[in-house]
């Protein structure tokens, strides 16, 4: 059978030790049997290793941060478009999610499909909306409460029992045991996620993860759960194994079919010790752990991409438990020539 | 450490029923998977024959049986043993006593 050629732009090659999605979403996407795909990076960082790793990403070209206006952006992509007839594009950072969701249209009318959450979805699953959220969809969520401001954090013990987790709106999560520790975290990420900063109740139990797909109407595509079983210093997963649990899928499918989620997701949960599941966090995106889904008979990056282009797909039925992965650091060899035409150009 | 129980606790354990997790795996090599945790353990050969006997469904005394006329070891010894290890099965949440 030919291979369709298709040409796929991708977000998140920052493959580091603490990993954007973007090369496994790559290498789900080369496994594909049915296309014959050609990898466009988009990079924010002249440093993100996927952009030198050459069997990965055809091309990469440098993208304008999100925050320094949705226009800047949009005409670089419509630049980079003019060269290389983008099919599909997939961002794959919570940050720049609401610029391209908001740009959907527009990129659509310039040829380039995308299959993202609306709005609505990605405004509700918010971290600081997880109670509301779990209350209209029937999800155990612990109690989380925005905080703008350093003199909130004397009202939290009112409202909260110590430990408590102070989060970031898009990234970082750490454990506090009072309120200086909650003072501290609090600096450290509203300095570099702004505000507001999010306290949630912490609940004790096992960590575990799914990464689903959902079709927008309603349907799952795909799911399979997860558990971390080596965890970095910032949270990632650096190892983990494929589950065997109804409950967990029974949560996803309930989730899906409910909000009638479009676009990958990934749902991070706390098991504890009586078998009760509290969703923690929503992430709107692809995980960066998804490779280890393709491993396991599920290739999520493949099936995002047929959706994106309006292909029918087939909902996957099983995947193998006891999947592992592993991930592990390797030192490419660059050029200062590369860096140089990165630099210079913005192409490379 | 001595720990006294009271006189009917043995007989009364004895009486209890297991049930194994069912969906654990149990390779010959002593490999044991809990698929529904990610949780994977290691036995030794005898650990794997009781596990695997637990697990088939026969109760302690049967189990007691077949370990006595199968290895040297007299009842009191495997009886500690036996309650140990089904106490660590618990502990890792792989078996709970039958209601």
């Amino acid at each position: 059978m030919d291979k369709k050629k298709i040409v796929v732009a991708v977000t998140g090659l920052n493959n580091t030790d603490n990993p954007g999605p973007g090369i496994p979403v790559i290498r789900g996407i080369r496994e594909s049997k049915e296309f014959d795909v050609r990898i466009i990076g988009l990079a924010y960082e002249n440093l993100e290793p996927g952009i030198y790793m050459k069997d990965i990403v055809d091309k990469t070209y440098q993208i304008p941060y999100p925050s320094t206006g949705s226009d800047v952006l949009m005409d670089r992509i419509s630049y980079i478009n003019s060269i290389e007839n983008i099919d599909v594009l997939i961002p794959n950072f919570d940050a720049e999610l609401y610029t391209f969701m908001k740009s959907e249209e527009l990129l659509k009318n310039i040829g380039i499909n995308t299959f993202l959450p609306t709005i609505e979805q990605f405004e509700e699953r918010h971290k600081s909306n997880l109670p509301a959220f779990g209350k209209k969809y029937g999800i155990k969520a612990p109690f989380s409460k925005d905080i703008i401001s350093p003199l909130d954090i004397q009202q939290i013990k009112y409202e909260f029992q110590y430990p408590v987790l102070v989060k970031g709106k898009f990234y970082d999560a750490y454990i506090a045991y009072n309120e200086e520790q909650v003072t501290n975290h609090f600096n450290k990420i509203s300095a570099k996620w702004g505000v507001p900063v999010i306290i949630q109740q912490f609940i004790r139990g096992t960590e575990v993860n799914v990464v689903a797909l959902g079709d927008g109407k309603g349907n799952t595509i795909g799911a399979v759960p997860m558990r971390k079983q080596y965890i970095t210093d910032k949270g990632k997963a650096w190892g983990g194994i494929t589950l065997s649990d109804k409950k967990m899928l029974e949560i996803t499918h309930n989730l899906i079919s409910k909000t009638k989620w479009r676009g990958g997701m990934e749902l991070e949960m706390i098991k504890t010790i009586n078998n009760e599941y509290y969703m923690i966090e929503i992430n709107p995106r692809i995980p960066a752990w998804v490779y280890l889904a393709v491993g396991a008979g599920q290739n999520i990056p493949e099936a995002l991409v047929k959706l994106a282009l309006g292909m029918k797909v087939e909902p996957y039925k099983s995947y193998e438990v006891g999947k592992m992965f592993i991930r592990y650091s390797y030192d490419l060899i660059g050029d200062i020539r590369q860096f140089e035409k990165l630099s210079i150009s913005g192409e490379l | 450490m001595l720990i006294l129980l009271p006189s009917n606790f043995r007989n009364k354990f004895n009486m209890q029923k297991m049930n194994i997790k069912k969906d654990i795996a149990i390779s010959e090599s002593g490999f044991v998977f809990d698929p529904t945790t990610g949780e994977s353990y290691s036995l030794n050969a005898i650990g794997v024959e009781i596990l695997t006997l637990l697990k088939e469904g026969n109760d302690q005394q049967e189990i007691t049986d077949f370990v006595l006329q199968k290895y040297e070891v007299d009842a009191d010894t495997f009886d500690n043993n036996y309650y140990d290890f089904i106490n660590m099965l618990k502990q890792f949440n792989l078996a709970k006593t039958e209601a």
